[in-house]
């Protein structure tokens, strides 16, 4: 635990697997930029790996003023223990004011690890932060320019803010894919500190035997245009449906959570709360009832179509195009009508 | 030998039900209104936990910190084949945040014998999935979380399947290990109708004291509680005796637990309600879907 720390930086937890920075620290660039600037304080992110310098310049790139940089053989594939250790002695040397985290399999993994060893606080899987003030109920007394660490809650029924009033660094994970990437800045300049840390083998308390990652089926971040189907879409077979509308406008097959437990189509194309969470052009929502925990994912569409029998369904409340029908006449009728268009223009 | 297993199970609402009903006007949750669940995944470290008294030979002690009608969870455990429950309760512990509670939980773990420690990865209503990873720190203990499989165990080693998103991993560590589980891990067996006739009838020292009051609701407090003690002693003897801990017995340091405990505070809470800035009906027909995409087309939203 460290004190409140006015002067304190704001951090970035820079993760990287075999020299590739991992998307979720970097789309947390511009938030913490913007943190950093309202509290008038330095940027940093913190580098650890085996050869990993040549990806700090690529962290200025993204808005940091500073690398704090850890290079050693052993940290060259992430262990918990090592890596906590590592990050938690930086922690102690600099005292940040602010830490952030990807949320991602690895930032949670880290994140509550080093809130324990410093005994400050943690919230997890924000969807959003802020500076922000708050008066104590009890004493009438005013924290200012505190870290709004904002999250839904209670399977994304509300909305929590949370903050740390006093034990710090104020330390926060962000969910994948819910802030937009910046833009790199090849012009930036910083400053690239290395830092020396012991690391011995008894810091690795943990073989790996063997790792197998494959490529994601579908990049759903990275899709202008969204075809979803649901529960409702009825059966693995009639799924064709969806992969039919989506080739035909350009777009990426998705599912709803119920849509992938029913088999009818791979978890990578889960969107929602516990799936991935997009920001599409057009999300096109078929069969989908539109479960909070769903809307959670999807509902920072620019335009979205919904078509469902069940006109009370959740999903048109967030709808721009409200369609209430048979889907298994609405969607070969939508098919055929893009495929007229096309023609025509 | 048999492995010591330790199971923290959480009673959790049930999020997935709630409807506009259960919020208050102001946004926050009726937990009353809600109904209590077995946390889903904590039924899967459960049931690995199970799969390993099965396969190795082990004794399951199920931990849970919550209200004195949390114990209903600790039954079902038994149920299903736990050998131990222990609930933690005591109001100091109330508004205890992730921090907090690891806190408290690594006190309780004073009175344990462990190798294995299995958590689910998260609960459902705060989905942190940081109380695992933060006790694991206290006790001094090697984590793997997002444990899906477990391969081995032996010679004082577990090796372990994680699911890493995209892919897995196979790793080793020695003993003794916390494990959050995944809910693709397994699937959880039923309880078994013998165990359910046996522990239907464990009970937690407040939930007996509570039964004998009702009986007898004029008697002198005192007497009350002998003739509580003495019926809890008989129960123990049956193995039916849910143990029930509060800080003073685990000797907590009052000021990291509870709400001064915990460095995180609620700010502000507010419902969520998403709604479209413009929308229009759209006729489920030829005609009214081939405007929607000429519109569509027209603001350029599809290329």
């Amino acid at each position: 635990m460290i004190e409140v720390n006015r002067q304190g930086e704001v951090w970035v937890f820079a993760e990287q697997h075999n020299g590739r920075l991992e998307e979720t620290p970097l789309e947390l660039m511009s938030k913490a930029r913007h943190l950093a600037d309202t509290l008038g304080v330095k940027l940093a992110a913190a580098l650890l790996g085996d050869r990993a310098k040549n990806l700090a310049q690529t962290l200025i790139r993204y808005g940091a003023d500073k690398v704090y940089l850890v290079e050693h053989p052993l940290l060259g594939h992430y262990q918990t223990n090592s890596y906590a250790k590592v990050l938690f002695d930086l922690i102690h040397k600099h005292k940040p004011q602010i830490v952030l985290y990807g949320a991602t399999i690895v930032g949670r993994d880290l994140a509550p690890r080093i809130a324990s060893a410093t005994k400050a606080g943690l919230t997890a899987d924000c969807t959003d932060l802020q500076i922000g003030d708050h008066t104590t109920v009890k004493d009438g007394k005013l924290h200012d320019n505190l870290l709004f660490q904002i999250r839904p809650a209670f399977g994304g029924n509300i909305i929590a803010t949370i903050i740390n009033l006093d034990r710090w660094p104020q330390m926060a994970t962000v969910r994948e894919g819910v802030m937009p990437m910046p833009d790199p800045d090849a012009s930036r300049k910083g400053q690239i500190i290395t830092e020396t840390v012991k690391v011995e083998q008894k810091d690795l308390p943990l073989q790996i035997l063997e790792e197998h990652k494959r490529p994601k089926k579908v990049d759903l971040k990275a899709a202008r245009i969204i075809v979803a189907g649901g529960a409702g879409v009825g059966s693995r077979d009639n799924f064709k449906l969806i992969w039919d509308l989506a080739n035909c406008l350009g777009a990426a097959p998705a599912a709803t959570r119920a849509a992938v437990d029913l088999g009818f189509i791979d978890h990578d194309h889960q969107v929602g709360q516990t799936g991935t969470t997009v920001r599409p052009s057009l999300y096109v929502a078929v069969g989908i009832s539109g479960a909070i925990q769903h809307q959670a994912g999807m509902s920072q569409s620019a335009k979205i179509v919904a078509v469902n029998s069940d006109p009370e369904a959740p999903i048109f409340d967030i709808a721009h195009y409200k369609i209430v029908g048979d889907l298994n006449q609405v969607v070969p009728m939508m098919i055929k009508a893009v495929k007229e268009k096309s023609i025509k223009d | 030998m048999d492995y010591n297993c330790v199971v923290l199970i959480k009673q959790v609402p049930d999020t997935k039900r709630i409807t506009g009903q259960v919020m208050n006007d102001d946004g926050t949750v009726k937990r009353s209104a809600l109904p209590a669940v077995f946390n889903p995944e904590d039924l899967n470290a459960l049931e690995l936990a199970l799969e390993i008294k099965d396969k190795y030979g082990a004794r399951i002690t199920t931990v849970t910190m919550g209200l004195p009608a949390a114990s209903d969870v600790l039954r079902e455990a038994l149920f299903r084949g736990a050998d131990d429950a222990v609930l933690i309760t005591d109001p100091r512990c109330a508004a205890s945040d992730t921090l907090a509670t690891s806190y408290i939980l690594s006190c309780a773990f004073k009175r344990l014998d462990y190798d294995i420690v299995l958590c689910g990865r998260q609960a459902i209503d705060g989905d942190t999935a940081q109380v695992g990873p933060q006790l694991a720190e206290k006790l001094g203990v090697t984590q793997i979380t997002y444990v899906e499989q477990l391969i081995d165990l032996g010679a004082g080693t577990i090796t372990a399947r994680r699911n890493i998103g995209n892919g897995f991993q196979r790793v080793k560590a020695s003993l003794p290990v916390l494990l959050t589980v995944v809910g693709d891990a397994n699937e959880p067996r039923v309880a078994a109708a013998r165990k359910m006739m046996k522990f239907k009838k464990a009970r937690t020292p407040i939930e007996i004291f509570a039964q004998m009051r009702a009986e007898n609701p004029i008697a002198d407090e005192n007497k009350m509680r002998k003739l509580a003690d003495k019926r809890a002693a008989q129960l123990d003897e049956k193995g039916l005796l849910i143990k029930q801990w509060d800080l003073d017995c685990l000797d907590a340091d009052l000021n990291w637990c509870g709400q001064g405990g915990s460095p995180t505070k609620v700010h502000r809470i507010q419902s969520v309600v998403l709604t479209a800035k413009e929308s229009k009906s759209i006729e489920p027909t030829a005609e009214g879907l081939a405007d929607m995409i000429h519109e569509l087309i027209a603001d350029k939203t599809i290329a």
